[in-house]
């Protein structure tokens, strides 16, 4: 293991993090703080509970699985895009790196940074909503594993990106949609039968859920199924991960 | 010369660090970038890899470093192959690539530092301000990127290249673009690196660079290794100069007393060609002259023509197989 090299990339993510702090994690806990005070100060004292939790308690977990999943792309996508993009990424192919190293580097240094914004989402929600976490170890793990699924998701958009509009469709067109729609403002047996159905073909239920249940103790589906769903969605992002560097995919011609 | 490619006739002295045998590159495009390059760096030499534009010099170079795959054939760097042992290969080599790339936004001690790392070295700040100093990059070490001048950032690109300690150091066009001041404390650097041992492999299309700082000189062209040869031999093919002799009147042969001058009888026997270098301490041009008038030949014109690097380099890269060269090398040889 090239120790040193990971330190080095982890290191030079993470300095970039500190001088985009505004962009990176000012401002997604600030639009964030902005639902809670709508939907949990504002609005919520209106809604009934749902499944025994006040609405703006219910929809806490939810958004902070929003902002782990765009920031979890955005970051990791971003980092091995811009090297391509200004083509400083020489340095990284000529380096005596494995690819594992550089994954675990990037994609570590990403979900350092997506986790960590996730808790302070979380910090800050205890201000206006009232909330209470039933297990406590449950949640950090479905916070860690999203955070690293999603960020090697991003590690692979970047890597397939050969724009900035690229870059940005996934997260926009693709995970926003699916989080709103994947039950972090309503419980599923809200829906119409027929759109319950449906709505299991959404990934993100199922992390949705499984997050709200480590919060709550109550879950769409079972818990194991979402922790399944996790596993999946990683062991497929690893295959293609696999895959990109054994073929130099977009990074070797 | 033996037809083939144009190995080292060194083949007795050490192991080479840099071999490469039968490399083939051919890009997705369908484009075969490198055709059956073999070719061997020794240890310690200033290699100098001169062709046109699209000859093939960073395809080369971009394989050897792990930038691009090779398509078939072996490269070893010091004996590591630089796929199955790509960490062996790798960590002897510093790159400077053509291009001009760096972040915006880092400061220069940040971002040498981070190559040193990425290298698999540990922090040493010492070496890190060795190399800043002798680059003249000191005084900007806590400066960001974005805020210099292009041959501040080449610098800043050399000074990455150097922050592991590399054994090998491949130049990609170092001086294209560059100001004069900085050509020379490339140049400087250079020297001192070789003097430490390091191997230096440099690409130009300019021969003048060549001439000045290389040991050995590869000629490459449309993907193809046309010539590898000690710089000074080819200076000695420089000092080559061939006169012709204009006669008033044409001869069918060369006169018995002209003999001993080797002259060639061309031109429908209008002209004598008189082959000699100009680098000999006895030229034989005196005694040839004195002959000639003996002789009683009588001259209308003369003119004396040299056969430049960039002459040798035009011939082999127009014609596809090194013969020219070969031959006029050969006949002056057989001559002597
Ligand atoms: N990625 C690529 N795909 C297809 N052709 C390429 C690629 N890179 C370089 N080439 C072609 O390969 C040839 C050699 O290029 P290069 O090695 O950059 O030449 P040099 O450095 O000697 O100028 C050129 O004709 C160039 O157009
Ligand atoms: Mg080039």
């Amino acid at each position: 293991m090239n120790f040193h090299a990971i330190a080095a990339i982890y290191k030079f993510e993470m300095a970039r993090t500190w001088r985009t702090l505004f962009q990176s994690v000012v401002s997604p806990v600030i639009s964030t703080s902005l639902y809670f005070v709508v939907f949990g100060s504002a609005i919520g004292s209106r809604i009934d509970e749902v499944q025994g939790v006040s609405y703006g308690a219910f929809i806490v977990p939810g958004l902070i699985m929003l902002s782990l999943m765009t920031q979890s792309i955005s970051n990791a996508s971003f980092a091995i895009y811009f090297p391509k993009f200004i083509g400083t990424v020489y340095e990284l192919l000529s380096a005596p790196i494995s690819y594992v190293e550089i994954v675990i580097s990037y994609v570590g240094a990403a979900a350092t940074k997506s986790a960590a914004l996730g808790l302070i989402i979380l910090g800050t929600s205890f201000f206006f909503v009232d909330i209470s976490i039933a297990h406590p170890f449950m949640m950090l793990l479905f916070l860690a594993l999203t955070a690293i699924t999603f960020s090697l998701f991003g590690f692979i958009i970047g890597i397939w990106a050969d724009n900035f509009e690229k870059l940005q469709i996934v997260p926009l067109l693709i995970v926003t949609p699916l989080t709103f729609l994947g039950g972090t403002f309503y419980s599923i047996d809200m829906l119409p039968a027929i759109w319950q159905k449906i709505t299991l073909l959404n990934p993100v239920v199922y992390l949705v859920s499984g997050f709200r249940w480590s919060f709550y103790d109550v879950a769409d589906v079972n818990v194991g199924i979402s922790l399944l769903m996790i596993g999946v969605f990683l062991a497929a992002c690893l295959v293609i991960v696999a895959w990109i560097f054994k073929t130099g995919y977009r990074l070797k011609s | 010369m033996p037809a083939g490619p144009p190995f080292s006739d060194k083949d007795d002295a050490v192991q080479p660090i840099i071999s490469i045998r039968g490399l083939n590159k051919r890009y997705d495009s369908g484009f075969h970038a490198l055709k059956n390059v073999n070719l061997d760096i020794a240890d310690g030499d200033i290699f100098a890899l001169l062709g046109p534009n699209g000859a093939g010099k960073t395809t080369l170079i971009s394989v050897i470093c792990g930038i691009v795959n090779p398509s078939d054939g072996e490269v070893r760097v010091d004996g590591h192959e630089i796929i199955a042992d790509y960490r062996g290969a790798r960590e002897l080599i510093g790159l400077v690539p053509q291009e001009l790339t760096t972040d915006a936004f880092e400061t220069v001690w940040a971002t040498v530092s981070f190559s040193r790392g990425l290298f698999g070295k540990p922090k040493n700040p010492a070496h890190i301000e060795k190399v800043l100093k002798d680059l003249s990059l000191w005084d900007k070490r806590n400066d960001m990127l974005m805020t210099l001048s292009g041959g501040m950032k080449r610098r800043v690109m050399i000074a990455k290249a150097l922050s592991h300690e590399p054994r090998i150091l491949f130049l990609d066009e170092p001086t294209a673009g560059v100001d004069v001041e900085l050509r020379r404390s490339m140049w400087e650097v250079v020297r001192s690196l070789r003097a430490h041992g390091v191997t230096i492999i440099l690409t130009t299309h300019y021969l003048e660079e060549a001439e000045q700082m290389a040991d050995r000189i590869g000629v490459i062209n449309a993907g193809e290794i046309i010539l590898v040869e000690e710089k000074n031999e080819l200076m000695q093919k420089l000092g080559e100069k061939r006169l012709t002799l204009h006669l008033q009147d044409s001869i069918d042969t060369v006169p018995d007393t002209l003999a001993r001058h080797e002259l060639d009888l061309v031109d429908n026997g209008h002209a004598l060609l008189y082959t000699y270098n100009a680098n000999d301490k006895r030229t034989g041009v005196n005694s040839l002259f004195r002959d000639l008038d003996s002789a009683g030949i009588r001259l209308r014109d003369v003119d004396t023509k040299q056969s430049s690097l960039e002459e040798i380099f035009v011939d082999l890269v127009k014609t596809p197989t090194p013969e020219p060269a070969a031959d006029a090398q050969a006949t002056a040889k057989d001559n002597a």
